[in-house]
């Protein structure tokens, strides 16, 4: 008798009975059927570097990396002007060495990087993609930036913003007066109600109609408002699930103390509805991020927009280009998404650590 | 009765004058009056739904009452939010459930209502807060959560933090009903204690063996109503009521007493 190792597990798991061991060996042969050529499509037979698209336009039955290796710089920064793209990089950098810093949980200083990455990182990227003809970084037009700077900023912004402001209309709408509430769920169930380009179209040619000309929102703002606002209805519904799931003795308890109102929710409700919902805010983040490719709708250039241009490019024209194109975008979104899906699942396996039984 | 409790100062902690409550159309408080002098300790017993709760939780407004007036330690209680939460400050309340903050450890659960409210710096509130720990005879679970406790030990947690605010008045809404019986004996004795120190309690509980070694007097609820108020002695040996003797002859029945 075998009692561990592989063999013993697999007899355990995938051959315990007939049916099972029927269905382990239907799926084995269809990933035999599968994969192989997928993964030569991919790997063997594509094509890794060239020059240009001729060696693509030979390859029929691979893969064309080499387009996108050509191609990457406009994927990542769309039309900003060749001299000025390392501030993009500056930012990203930053942005990515603070996002890991302030979520690393046993990061020393969490506060500060706080600090940083909400208080100073916005002004530093605004200053530095936007220009300041003072520090002499000359002005870069918001219809230049594209690409993966696009995308990324996009969501930063949009989860950044979303959930504070979910929060605050889950608690407008449980709140005890009544304009407060009213008002919460009218913006709630009507961004709701509403599909998300709709609400880009509205952002794009409403706002402007609502505020002086000489505040008009740029461009680019108006939907990464859009966005922010979309999400927050939407976060607010999750939000508002943890509140109601935790149990009145919980306020009562609170109140009981002398606690008020704000920092009844700030100190107890918040810390648990929130860590109760992380499973759905993360969720709202992930179809967030899927959410930004709709901004190319009014104008703006996203990574997927920006590959659809690429794809226009006569020289790069061969047939596996708009199929590897796409196949890169998927992974793109993937290995932000999943990293987001995995994050959370650490999250929630750490809160969840001694304080349920 | 101790000789303490009658030598106690004769102001009142606690004044039910005339209080009425509706949840909608039933009848929930009925013309309650009640004087709780400083340092008393009244226990309230009757059969369920005969309003004790309500009636202690109106104290510290976690119930509104509609009629009468009740006025803790000078403090009438009004809509005034702020007089609320004054009073609140004052007075310390124990629940069934516990409601302990199960994201916060046993010592941040002592130490946040100190800082916040009190605003007392951290280091001295959990200073304060690991005495009172000592005093329930938990100090050494400071650091865990309450959901690694026993019941009775998140009682006794319960009753430190309530203890934290330094309160003049605790209230106690049938804190070992939701204990598992061998759990009982140490939250009660921790309570004895408390009264032992002076402290002004009203205790809602069936422990009929508490109220007549600690109260000072029992007060019998039914319907909504007071309908006897007794020193414990007479109250058990000689009820005047027949409700009460009702009621009593169900407990002794099962040899509560």
């Amino acid at each position: 008798m075998l009692l561990s190792g592989p063999m013993a597990w697999a007899k355990d798991n995938l051959f315990s009975s007939t049916p099972s061991a029927l269905t382990t060996l239907a799926f084995i042969a269809l990933a035999m059927w599968l994969l192989p050529p997928v993964i030569a499509w991919a790997t063997s037979l594509a094509v890794w570097s060239a020059p240009d698209g001729s060696l693509c336009r030979q390859h029929q039955d691979g893969a064309c990396w080499a387009f996108i290796a050509a191609k990457l710089d406009y994927l990542r920064f769309g039309s900003y002007p060749l001299s000025e793209r390392w501030r993009v990089d500056v930012v990203e950098a930053l942005g990515a060495s603070l996002t890991l810093w302030l979520l690393w949980p046993k990061a020393p200083r969490r506060g500060w990087a706080a600090a940083m990455f909400f208080a100073v990182y916005p002004v530093l990227t605004l200053v530095l993609l936007r220009g300041s003809e003072t520090l002499g970084l000359r002005t870069v037009d918001t219809l230049l930036w594209g690409g993966m700077l696009v995308s990324l900023l996009t969501a930063v912004v949009g989860i950044v913003f979303s959930l504070p402001l979910g929060v605050m209309l889950a608690l407008g709408r449980r709140s005890q007066m009544p304009i407060v509430r009213l008002a919460s769920v009218m913006f709630i169930e009507f961004v709701r109600g509403v599909p998300f380009i709709t609400i880009l179209f509205m952002t794009n040619t409403m706002l402007p109609l609502f505020v002086p000309e000489a505040w008009t929102p740029d461009r680019l703002l108006r939907p990464l408002i859009g966005i922010a606002l979309f999400s927050a209805a939407y976060m607010a519904e999750e939000v508002r699930g943890g509140l109601q799931s935790l149990g009145r003795g919980q306020y009562e308890g609170a109140l009981a103390l002398g606690l008020n109102s704000p920092r009844m929710m700030a100190l107890v409700v918040l810390p648990q509805a929130l860590t109760m919902v992380i499973p759905g805010i993360v969720n709202n983040f992930i179809g967030l991020f899927m959410d930004t490719t709709l901004i190319s709708v009014v104008g703006a250039t996203d990574f997927l927009e920006a590959m659809n241009n690429a794809f226009k490019d006569p020289a790069w024209s061969g047939p596996t280009i708009v199929a590897s194109g796409y196949a890169f975008a998927g992974m793109f979104y993937f290995v932000f998404c999943y990293s987001i899906a995995r994050y959370s699942a650490f999250l929630e396996r750490m809160l969840a650590k001694g304080r349920r039984k | 009765m101790t000789p303490s409790s009658i030598e106690a100062n004769n102001s009142v902690a606690i004044d039910f004058v005339g209080v009425h409550k509706w949840y909608g159309s039933f009848h929930a408080l009925r013309n309650i009056n009640l004087s709780v002098r400083c340092g008393e300790r009244i226990v309230v017993c009757g059969p369920s739904g005969s309003g004790k709760s309500t009636l202690i939780r109106c104290v510290n407004r976690l119930e509104e009452y509609q009629r009468g007036s009740i006025v803790v330690d000078g403090v009438e209680l009004t809509r005034d939010i702020r007089r609320i939460d004054e009073v609140r400050r004052d007075v310390g309340m124990v629940f069934q459930s516990f409601n302990l903050f199960p994201h916060l450890t046993v010592l941040e659960n002592c130490a946040l209502a100190p800082i916040w409210v009190r605003k007392m710096p951290r280091r001295d509130a959990e200073d304060v807060a690991m005495q009172l720990l000592t005093r329930v005879k938990i100090p050494e679970q400071s650091s865990k959560y309450p959901g690694q406790l026993s019941g009775g030990q998140q009682q006794r947690v319960a009753i430190a933090r309530a203890l934290s605010m330094n309160p003049k008045i605790m209230l106690f809404d049938e804190p070992t009903s939701a204990l598992d019986p061998e759990m009982v004996k140490e939250v009660l004795d921790t309570m004895t204690a408390l009264a032992q120190d002076g402290m002004t309690m009203i205790v809602v509980t069936h422990e009929m063996g508490f109220a007549r070694q600690v109260a000072d007097r029992v007060v019998f609820m039914d319907d909504g109503e007071i309908v006897e108020i007794n020193a414990p002695e007479p109250f058990f040996d000689n009820p005047q009521h027949d409700r009460t003797k009702l009621f009593l002859s169900q407990i002794i029945r099962f040899g509560v007493v």
